[in-house]
């Protein structure tokens, strides 16, 4: 009888704890740099009529956590990223201060068009509770 | 060009800046325009001083007012540290914008700032060699806006294109990297 009456427990309650351990403990990341490269020959891809997306069209990042878009330019010419123009081995750190979106031009991008969204820091329950199944979403074939 | 001296040693405190940082320096493109102050505009008079660097056009009704207004109260808020500062601001928009009209427009904001004018082929060529694009909209009774990149750039004392502030951030935004940048 107790026997049973545990296995009717155990599994809500598990899922009490995981949700209290997702909504309460703090979130760390390992590094406040989300790395995005442009390899090398996307130019010339693109000049050969390959739409290949490099980078995502639209790029989440979260104050506090992964603020600060890190861009490298791996390519053999110039790439203009939004506010800036890259040379060949070139990277341009950016740091975000605020939950906003961005819209950037982008010539990585076949669209030219790139869109960064930075949401606020995950402080209340629900939110990192929202962020972790994010990430581990995102994260899953990694 | 690489500036790997100052690459490395400015590492670290670049890290620091509020605006984004290009890594490794390189040397900024060298501008062939003409100055509202009568000289050759290029960015070797300014060696020495750190120099931020902007495209608009005197007509622009949104961006450039307040990118103006910004870079004014950052130089007002730097108080002596100022003079080390040199605004410069380049036309996307020779047709109209002759030295004179740029001259008065830029004054407007502060009678220290430097436009570039120039023919067009002169600003397209400044214009590449930034990444910077514009395009113009044409409207119904033929005047016409123009639509353009809104970055300043930020260049150091030894004309090393370091960072890279997008539009929107504050004076007192400019006046942290400016701090950092004139210390170096």
């Amino acid at each position: 009888m107790n026997r049973k009456r545990i296995l009717w427990i155990a599994p809500p309650l598990a899922v009490l704890v995981v949700l209290g351990w997702a909504g309460f403990a703090p979130v760390s990341v390992p590094s406040h740099d989300e790395l995005f490269e442009i390899p090398k020959g996307t130019y010339a891809r693109r000049m050969a009529g390959d739409k290949v997306e490099i980078l995502p069209a639209k790029i989440r990042l979260t104050l506090g956590l992964n603020d600060v878009l890190l861009l490298r330019n791996l390519d053999v010419v110039p790439q203009v990223f939004g506010p800036t123009i890259m040379m060949p081995g070139q990277s341009f750190r950016l740091p975000f201060e605020k939950a906003a979106e961005y819209q950037f031009a982008c010539t990585a991008h076949a669209s030219g068009q790139m869109t960064i969204v930075v949401e606020p820091e995950p402080v209340m329950p629900w939110s990192k509770i929202r962020w972790r199944v994010r990430d581990w979403w995102e994260n899953r074939k990694t | 060009m690489l500036l790997g001296a100052g690459a490395a040693s400015a590492a670290p405190e670049a890290t620091a800046l509020k605006a984004g940082v290009l890594s490794p320096v390189m040397a900024a493109p060298e501008l062939a325009l003409q100055a509202t102050d009568g000289q050759a505009l290029n960015l070797a008079r300014y060696r020495g001083k750190v120099v931020l660097l902007a495209f608009g056009f005197s007509n622009c009704g949104e961006v450039c007012p307040i990118t103006l207004a910004t870079l004014a109260g950052a130089r007002k808020k730097l108080g002596e540290a100022a003079g080390n500062v040199q605004v410069v601001y380049v036309t996307v928009d020779p047709e109209r914008d002759d030295a004179a009209r740029m001259k008065k427009f830029l004054g407007s904001f502060d009678p220290s700032f430097v436009g570039g004018v120039g023919t067009r082929a002169e600003i397209d060529a400044a214009q590449k060699s930034y990444g910077i694009s514009s395009s113009k909209k044409v409207f119904a009774d033929g005047n016409y806006s123009i639509g353009h990149s809104s970055s300043i750039y930020m260049i150091d004392r030894a004309g090393g294109l370091r960072a890279v502030m997008p539009y929107g951030h504050t004076a007192d935004d400019f006046v942290h990297d400016l701090k950092i940048l004139l210390r170096q």
